[in-house]
């Protein structure tokens, strides 16, 4: 067990835990941060998707101790994160296009989707299917796709 | 299923019988109401509960798993109740007889014809009580649109209406026929009075439930057809929506397991010292298929159950391989089996055929997996002699009566709290759910704490409830036009009910002899259940015949389907959609497939080649969809979409596989689902008919694997025989 301080959603929180632990059981099971979610444990699926100083990365394999010191965004706070205005206007357009079947996977989507937009504001469809390569088993990708369109859209236009 | 249907018919002919369960139906009524009434809400016709704030609710015997049902069902009953929109929600109903799906039974013994007026009352009240009587609280076969709410919301919201119109009437002294409701208001147009639904629901709730409510005619539709924003979408855009996983409960412990690695092994000894060691663990437990760790967290439970060496016993006749697999499978489809279907004299038909009009071939299809996204989890607590399951169950009273038949307590004793779920698709249904076999000892051991299990990845991989594998061996002779004269087929089948052997086309003699056939791997329902390997069998076939004719694959089907039939239209529209005939870059080709399921007919028109790594390449996929009428049409757009998704995936590369009997996949690395990239263009054209409303979930998927395997035959000249297509090809390059 080792003390630590982990900036979870602009808020700095004191936790004394095992620093192997993923990150990914730290914010469902200390932090009562649900909407992270577990769904293969190896970084394949990306359901587990957090922003990390502003950067999508896959908290299932994350041990603890390697966040400390970095700045952990979750979906329950993307809008006002690193990536806030990308993060509110994914929100928006996945309510807009009616995009979650089941929706397990689309806190990990949006999360993806609100680094990718973050840093290149208009996306190619390449570039989309490169940077997204989270599973949804429902197969929401093709209104996935169109609502990163759209958000780039509105980005544009509010830039 | 073969059970439920047997007692179905057993209790909907021995009249006599429901007498008995009749006139309990004023004490299942009242305990309804105990069940789901708050402060100020009045529950009418037994399934809508209005406030005195006029939300109205609607109570749910479906659970969420992403197919959007709860807002469709609502809006069915919106609809015929005159609701105001806005203020309409949805409950899912408790997982209680009071709530047993009497619409489903209904649906399910009509064989989904239309009931007849004269019968309406009386299949009703014997329908309520044998789904009682049965347990039947089930998601799946595409059921709830089209027996739940045709069947049922409807009926449920025009009779709450009728209350409604009827404690108006009364209140103001008039008669009833001269009032209006419309957006949760009734009105007097003589006198201009008027009352919110929530003003008169307390009065109403007093009322008889009127026999025969009318119902709108689609005309007078202002809902239905209108696709609103679905209840449960914004709370998955913020990490809001809580599935089972994310249930927490007070003083609630963590469960992992690890069960033998080849279904059906026993626990032989277990060490359990190096789990017990470790920080935060409670309890080892052995089981009798495996062992638990229960720990304060699940991370912690799951990490000592790594550091754990069961063995196991190798007694079973087991599957050891593959090619074990298929050989067992050759020698079963040596046996006659038993008639599915025939018609005319297929045998002497072949006999008397040339040579060289038959055709034959042998098709394969693998084991799959269902893969949703949430790993399978379920919370139990048994406390003051009192066990609660809170589960994403897609069959509350089947998993209710698992519990009550595992832990050996009354009925009453047992209760089922139903959550949504990250996805199923046939998964989480009490037949196949070993899981809960393994969560009430763990609970019962631990009480009185609450116990959440989670199967890790691994475990949920390797002990599905996989699609089966399966083949089929199918000869035809063709007439002289080129048209088949005879078709007969063995097919072999998981003891699950089958429909999805009919053919679609007018063959004269047909022979389908059906042969049982299992192996020690746990097998299950799976998206579309029977339906995905028999289209494909069926599809791919008729795509042989037509080639072997010399004949275009479209216009060879065509010509076997009735004028003006609902099929024959579907298939034209797919056709004409995606501009069959014209000419397609080299060394694309166009497949196209029809198949009929749970109600609805699709065809599908896919475009696909090779790239240039020799692997398949879809480009686009053109679906015709006839499922009778839409409720929610954006819901039913996605789907099919999924569906379509789902099916390309499954076709292309999913397969569960046998290494010395165990299961070889153990995680999304080495079970290669579709993403972002994998996804082509498609295309989806409803056609709307007065046919009975068919299924949605599952119809979609069927043809996609026929499809895409004609579209690389046109494309490459290559038969693909076995799933997945991308087998087939390596093994054929």
């Amino acid at each position: 067990m080792a003390s630590m301080t982990l900036r979870v959603n602009g808020e700095a929180i004191d936790v004394e835990l095992d620093p192997a632990k993923p990150l990914l059981w730290v914010l469902r099971e200390e932090l009562g941060l649900t909407g992270t979610k577990y769904g293969c444990g190896v970084a394949a699926c990306g359901a587990c998707t957090i922003h990390l100083d502003g950067r999508a990365v896959r908290s299932c394999i994350l041990p603890a101790d390697a966040a400390e010191g970095a700045e952990i965004t979750t979906i329950e706070a993307v809008s006002g994160g690193a990536a806030g205005v990308a993060g509110q206007l994914a929100q928006q357009a996945w309510i807009e296009m009616q995009v979650p079947q089941c929706g397990y996977c689309q806190s990990g989507m949006i999360m993806a989707v609100a680094a990718l937009l973050g840093e290149n504001p208009n996306p190619s469809d390449d570039e989309i299917d490169a940077a997204v390569t989270n599973i949804c088993r429902c197969g929401t990708y093709p209104r996935i796709r169109k609502a990163v369109h759209a958000v780039a859209r509105h980005m544009e236009t509010a830039s | 299923m073969r059970r439920r249907t047997f007692l179905l018919g057993a209790v909907a002919t021995a009249g006599g019988v429901m007498i008995g369960y009749r006139s309990w139906s004023g004490s299942f009524e009242r305990a309804a109401r105990s069940q789901v009434e708050g402060p100020g809400e009045h529950l009418l016709a037994g399934w809508i509960k209005i406030g005195a704030d006029d939300i109205v609710t609607v109570q749910v015997p479906h659970i969420d798993m992403g197919q959007g049902v709860h807002t469709a069902l609502a809006m069915m009953a919106a609809e015929e109740l005159d609701a105001d929109w806005s203020k309409v929600r949805t409950e899912r109903a408790p997982g209680e007889k009071t709530f047993a799906n009497r619409f489903l039974a209904r649906g399910w013994i009509m064989q989904n014809r239309a009931v007849p007026a004269f019968a309406d009352g009386i299949t009703d009240m014997v329908f309520t009580e044998a789904a009682r009587f049965i347990d039947l609280q089930i998601t799946g076969g595409s059921t709830a649109v089209r027996f739940t709410g045709r069947a049922g919301m409807r009926i449920v919201g025009a009779a709450a209406r009728g209350m409604l119109v009827e404690a108006a009437a009364r209140r103001w002294n008039v008669p009833g026929v001269r009032l209006a409701a419309r957006d949760g208001v009734v009105t007097d147009p003589a006198t201009g009075r008027s009352a919110r639904f929530g003003e008169l629901a307390e009065e109403a709730a007093q009322l008889s439930v009127p026999a025969n409510p009318r119902l709108k005619e689609p005309r007078e539709w202002r809902i239905v057809g209108t696709s609103p924003t679905r209840f449960d979408i914004p709370a998955k855009t913020d990490g809001s929506f809580a599935y089972g996983i994310d249930l927490a409960l007070p003083g609630m412990v963590h469960a992992a397991i690890r069960v033998a690695p080849v279904h059906g092994e026993r626990l032989l000894r277990v060490d359990t010292g190096p789990a017990e060691a470790m920080t935060g663990v409670e309890r080892v437990l052995p089981l009798d298929h495996g062992v638990a760790v229960v720990a304060k967290s699940w991370w912690q439970a799951n990490e000592a159950m790594l550091a754990l060496e069961p063995e196991f016993s190798t007694e079973g006749q087991m599957v050891l391989s593959q090619a074990d697999l298929e050989q067992r499978q050759d020698q079963a489809l040596g046996s006659e089996g038993s008639s599915a279907h025939a018609q005319g004299d297929a045998d002497a038909a072949l006999e008397t055929a040339s040579a060289e009009r038959i055709v034959e071939a042998v098709y394969r299809v693998p084991y799959l997996h269902h893969a949703a996204m949430e790993p399978i989890n379920a919370t139990a607590q048994f406390a003051d002699g009192v066990l609660t399951l809170w589960a994403g169950e897609q069959d509350a009273l089947g998993a209710k009566a698992l519990l009550v038949e595992l832990s050996g307590l009354g009925a009453d004793n047992v209760i089922v709290r139903g959550l949504p779920a990250g996805g199923s698709f046939g998964r989480r249904i009490a037949p196949s759910a070993d899981y809960l076999r393994r969560l009430v000892p763990i609970a019962l051991a631990m009480s009185p704490r609450p116990v959440k299990l989670i199967l890790s990845r691994e475990e949920e991989f390797t002990h599905g409830a996989y699609r089966p594998a399966l083949a089929t061996r199918v000869r035809a002779a063709l007439g002289e036009n080129g048209l088949p004269t005879a078709w007969s087929q063995r097919f072999l089948a998981a003891p699950t009910r089958n429909e999805a052997f009919v053919l679609p086309y007018a063959i004269e003699n047909q022979s389908l002899r059906s042969i049982d056939f299992a192996t020690h791997v746990h097998t299950g329902t799976w998206r579309a259940v029977a339906h995905t390997q028999h289209a494909f069998w069926t599809e791919s076939f008729v795509d042989e015949l037509a080639h072997a004719a010399d004949r275009d694959p479209f216009v060879y089907r065509r010509d076997m389907l009735p004028e003006g039939s609902r099929q024959r239209r579907v298939l034209e529209t797919a056709a004409e959609r995606a501009s069959w005939g014209t000419p397609l870059p080299a060394g694309t080709g166009r497949g196209i497939a029809l198949h009929e399921c749970y109600g609805t007919w699709v065809a599908e028109v896919i475009e696909a080649s090779l790239g240039e790594d020799g692997g398949p390449r879809v480009h686009r996929v053109v679906a015709a969809v006839d499922c009778g009428g839409l409720v929610h049409p954006d819901t039913a757009l996605q789907q099919v979409e999924g569906g379509i998704i789902m099916g390309l995936s499954a076709a292309l590369r999913e397969k569960i596989t046998l290494e010395d009997g165990r299961i070889v996949q153990t995680n999304f690395h080495d079970y290669d689902v579709f993403k972002l990239e994998d996804t082509p263009k498609i295309e989806v054209h409803f056609l709307e008919s007065d046919a009975p409303w068919g299924g949605l979930g599952e119809p979609a998927l069927p043809p996609v694997a026929p499809a895409l395997a004609n579209a690389l035959f046109a494309a490459t000249g290559r038969r693909i025989r076995r799933l997945p297509i991308a087998d087939a090809l390596a093994e054929t390059a």
